[in-house]
């Protein structure tokens, strides 16, 4: 493999094993496999990172027809790195963690991340297809003991120790945060657009299946997807609010608005049980538990 | 002293011309090797005297200074050869060398009266240099030559006189035979005749004119069989043409017989428009590439707001954006005017692609707006990204009967393209159900099941999606059973009539002007006249005229319909581009620069100078472009429409097929 040269490294976070996770995508309107919009826009923070030092993963079921195709999708995204000397180009590298039916993403993930040492691992902030819980970050970070970001629009600078990124608030709001490394990085949609996926790249990638990871035994089992009742996910209703302004920059504000991030309290040194009944309150208030729900 | 040392100029200037040819030969393999067919050489002078010519006699002062100039000069140095060189010193072969010489000179001055004032389109420098080398060679040749018919005494073989007479002859032998091996302008004659015979394309010297029994309408023009894109081994190691070496050697050759006479800058749109495309500057970029150098020497107009000079490559140094700019390649329409006027038979837009392929499929930098379309074909089979369930929603009231029910199989499968997602598109569609409904044909559409084409994406030079769409629609279009496919687009009309053949569809397909001037013939449908006289024009599309040869059926629908054609300066094959093809209108290249028209502008302006007050048009993306011109502007209405408008609907009381929907098919579109 070529080496980079020495000023292209200088820039970069030298020595912070960068790795991006992906996932399978579906596209909104025809349904087809593809690359995740947020997975892309993961692939692209690191690529402009660290360049071709990116490292993929995957976890899932190698037998699935479309995999390829969507896999490859990232892997075409390897170009216009190394300073962009076209024959100094690496390719990408992707590892596919291989899953049975009723397997669990997190165990697999967290062995492999510690496996190759990875200390900033990109992901975007929910699958496309499949559960779509949004859980998988947060379970990694709790199972690895890593701090986790979400909602990332941006990364300013990354050094040995930390990495100084900038989150994605409603109404284009953006909050500096500097997280310790190692660190899982949730990315936004608004962050930059993912470059084009080019064919050439796609095909020279390579897809290596890392399978002795984890001893094969029960736990890895996803047991609680097994009761599940499974049916296509459907846009959340969204909350009207009706605003009887004659002010046209409170409608407009009303109907630019995100979310409503008004009328919240931060409540800081709570005991757990404390935290606990403000949490039901606030559920209760909301009418998401009925009021004799014990 | 000169029957002396004149053997010696003319055999030491040939000795030091071949080795300078051969030199010339090696750059030109330095390209992706092809076995050459030696015999080849032998269909050059047809090719010459023939498809050649067709193209020079375009400007007939210009074929007429050509003939006598090259000609003369073909002669003159074969008989020098014989009576100079090897001492056969005949008078009757020195009578033909004068008159070789003569008619040489008379050329050589055409040649010079041209370059008092040179149009913008040819380039100085050494070609302004070539003229006065012309007239060096001729008369020197000429006064030398005298004594051998005993006009001049033969004294004159000493002397001063002598002297300057040799320097002359001299002169031009380096000019006429050393240059030519060695990249001067006569570079163009040995490069130029062996580039008609190895030709990539020997399709375009196929000299079959129309036959009048025959029932394809199209390939009534010369060369316009063979435009279809070379497909590309998507499995080969290096994708589309990186660096000038990367080319065929067919098409380095082809590239260095350029003769600059500009007449590509002249016709090519993206020029007049001020984007930063000169074809004749791309094919000299091309040469200093595979010769090495930069583009400091050439002596022309360069690509509109580059500045000449700053450029450079090497035969094996990436071509973007060292030696031509990105934007340079994106700016093409891939209308083909250029490589229709050019006389050297060169093929601009095959290398245009071939550098976009590469861009796209290796380096991922195909513009924006490209890529999103690109991205839609792969996601959703049309470059909107729209539902291809949608494709037929603006028939919902037309009961078009699906293909899919009809397995006995259908005369006409209607292929509605990308236009359907388009609303003015709709109308053009709906006009074209119409006339075939009163046309009583058996005809039906493959609805969601069509996908696009995979043009734009092939110009847009990603091979890949265009090959995957092409299976896709070859595999549909298996399952079905019909005789012909008919269009109204000229794009899918090119891509599934000429491109498919090279992916195992072999198709009958025929642009709707062919197919409603068909209905005309067989008097199926019959139209009113028209209520008042109106001018009306024509526009050509590129990829039905140029690309597939069909100017008539156009003309001959606007005829039956009692419509008075206007014809533009620039129609037929010499037609002016919408601007719309080729991938151009998706890229980032600004299609207004101040101070220049744009592309379909200028076309509005060429249709204001005939008086005509509607321009019929035939192609989607010609429509698009040409109502995209502010207001007042003649109308533009699809031949399909104008039909459908005058279209006198047959009592036909007995027609299961076109009887249930007529009452609803006149409500307005």
């Amino acid at each position: 493999m070529p080496q980079p040269e020495p000023q292209a490294i200088a820039k970069r976070p030298h020595g912070v094993k960068t790795a991006a996770l992906v996932s399978s995508g579906r596209h909104p309107v025809s349904g087809r496999a593809g690359r995740a919009r947020e997975d892309a826009r993961a692939v692209e923070m690191g690529l402009a990172l660290v360049g071709a030092d990116l490292s993929l993963v995957h976890a899932g079921d190698p037998e699935q027809a479309s995999l390829r195709e969507s896999l490859e999708g990232y892997l075409g995204m390897y170009h216009g790195l190394d300073g962009g000397r076209p024959g100094d180009e690496r390719d990408g590298q992707l590892s596919l963690l291989p899953l049975r039916a009723g397997e669990d993403a997190v165990a697999p993930l967290a062995a492999w991340l510690e496996q190759r040492g990875v200390r900033l691992a990109l992901t975007g902030q929910r699958a496309e297809c499949g559960e779509g819980s949004g859980m998988v970050g947060y379970l990694l970070a709790e199972r690895l003991g890593w701090s986790i970001a979400t909602g990332i629009a941006a990364i300013e600078c990354c050094d040995e120790e930390s990495v100084t990124v900038l989150q994605a608030l409603p109404q284009g709001q953006r909050r500096r945060l500097e997280i310790r490394l190692p660190c899982l990085i949730a990315v936004d949609a608004v962050a930059e657009a993912p470059r084009q996926s080019a064919f050439g790249p796609a095909r020279r990638g390579r897809i290596e299946t890392v399978d002795d990871l984890l001893p094969a035994d029960e736990s890895r089992l996803d047991t609680g997807s097994a009761d599940w009742r499974w049916q296509p996910a459907r846009a959340r209703p969204k909350r009207l609010k009706v605003v009887k302004s004659t002010n046209a920059r409170d409608r407009f504000k009303a109907a630019a608005a995100k979310s409503s991030a008004t009328g919240g309290q931060v409540l800081t040194d709570l005991s757990p049980e404390e935290a606990a009944e403000k949490l039901i309150d606030y559920l209760r208030a909301e009418k998401i538990l009925a009021q004799d729900d014990q | 002293m000169l029957n002396s040392l004149l053997p010696l100029l003319i055999f030491a200037a040939l000795a030091v011309g071949v080795i300078g040819a051969l030199r010339r030969a090696r750059l030109w393999r330095q390209g992706r090797q092809t076995p050459v067919v030696w015999a080849h050489l032998f269909l050059m002078p047809k090719r010459y005297l023939n498809d050649l010519h067709h193209v020079v006699v375009r400007d007939k002062a210009m074929a007429h200074t050509h003939v006598a100039t090259a000609g003369g000069f073909v002669a003159a140095m074969a008989l020098a050869l014989v009576v100079h060189g090897l001492q056969w010193r005949n008078p009757i072969l020195g009578g033909l060398l004068l008159a070789a010489s003569a008619v040489m000179f008379v050329g050589a001055l055409a040649v010079n009266h041209r370059r008092l004032n040179p149009p913008e389109k040819l380039s100085s420098g050494p070609w302004q240099r070539l003229s006065k080398s012309l007239l060096a060679y001729s008369v020197g040749m000429f006064l030398i030559s005298l004594p051998l018919v005993g006009v001049a005494p033969t004294v004159l073989g000493g002397g001063v006189l002598a002297l300057i007479l040799l320097a002359l002859v001299a002169w031009g032998l380096a000019e006429m035979l050393i240059g030519m091996g060695w990249g001067g302008p006569m570079k163009h004659a040995f490069a130029g005749s062996l580039h008609l015979a190895f030709h990539r394309r020997p399709e375009r010297f196929d000299d079959q004119h129309r036959d009048p029994n025959s029932s394809e309408r199209h390939d009534a023009h010369r060369g316009s069989r063979s435009t279809a894109l070379f497909p590309l081994d998507l499995t080969a190691k290096a994708l589309g043409v990186e660096k000038p070496a990367d080319f065929q050697w067919q098409q380095l050759l082809g590239f260095d017989a350029c003769v600059q006479c500009g007449r590509c800058q002249s016709v090519c749109p993206a020029y007049a428009a001020g984007q930063p495309l000169n074809p004749k500057k791309l094919i000299q970029d091309m040469v200093v590439g595979m010769a090495g150098g930069s583009d400091a020497r050439y002596a022309g107009s360069g690509h509109p707001g580059l500045d000449v000079g700053r450029h450079h490559g090497a035969s094996n140094q990436a071509i973007v954006p060292r030696l031509v700019e990105a934007e340079t390649l994106w700016a093409c329409t891939t209308c083909r005017a250029c490589v229709e006027e050019c006389p050297m038979m060169i093929e601009h837009v095959d290398a245009i692609v071939d550098m976009r392929r590469f861009l796209t499929l290796e380096r991922g930098e195909t513009p924006e707006k490209g890529a999103a379309a690109i991205d839609n074909l792969i996601a959703t089979d049309n470059p909107g990204g729209l539902d291809n369930a949608s494709r037929l929603d603006w028939a919902a009231d037309l009961e078009i009967p699906r293909i899919q029910d009809r397995p006995a199989g259908v005369d006409v499968l209607l292929w509605l393209g990308d236009g359907a997602f388009d609303m003015r598109n709709q109308r053009t569609l709906r006009a074209l159900v119409k006339i075939l409904r009163a046309g009583g044909v058996d005809f039906a559409v493959l609805g969601e099941e069509e996908r696009d084409s995979g043009d734009v994406a092939r110009r847009l030079g990603d091979e890949a999606t265009f090959q995957r769409l092409a299976e896709r629609n070859i595999a549909t279009l298996s399952r079905y059973r019909f005789q012909r496919i008919v269009t109204a687009d000229p794009h899918s009309f090119h891509v599934l009539g000429r491109e498919y053949g090279d992916f195992g569809g072999n198709y009958h397909v025929l642009h709707h002007s062919t197919f409603i001037a068909e209905l005309f013939d067989a008097g199926r449908i019959s139209v009113a006249a028209p209520a008042q006289a109106e001018t009306v024009t024509y526009h050509d599309p590129c990829y039905l005229g140029r690309y597939n040869g069909e100017f008539a059926a156009p003309r001959q629908v606007l005829a039956a319909l009692g419509l008075e054609v206007a014809e533009m300066a620039r129609s037929g094959y010499r037609s002016r581009c919408c601007g719309g093809g080729g991938g151009a209108a998706l890229s980032d290249v600004p299609a207004d620069l101040p101070g220049r028209a744009r592309i379909p502008d200028m076309r509005m302006e060429d249709v204001r100078e005939t008086g005509a007050t509607t321009v019929a048009v035939a192609c989607p993306q010609c429509t698009a472009m040409l109502e995209g011109v502010v207001e007042p502007r003649p109308r533009i209405k699809d031949l399909a429409e104008l039909v459908a408008d005058a279209l006198v609907e047959p009592v036909r009381a007995t027609n299961a097929t076109s009887a249930p929907s007529q009452s609803r098919e006149e409500e307005p579109a």
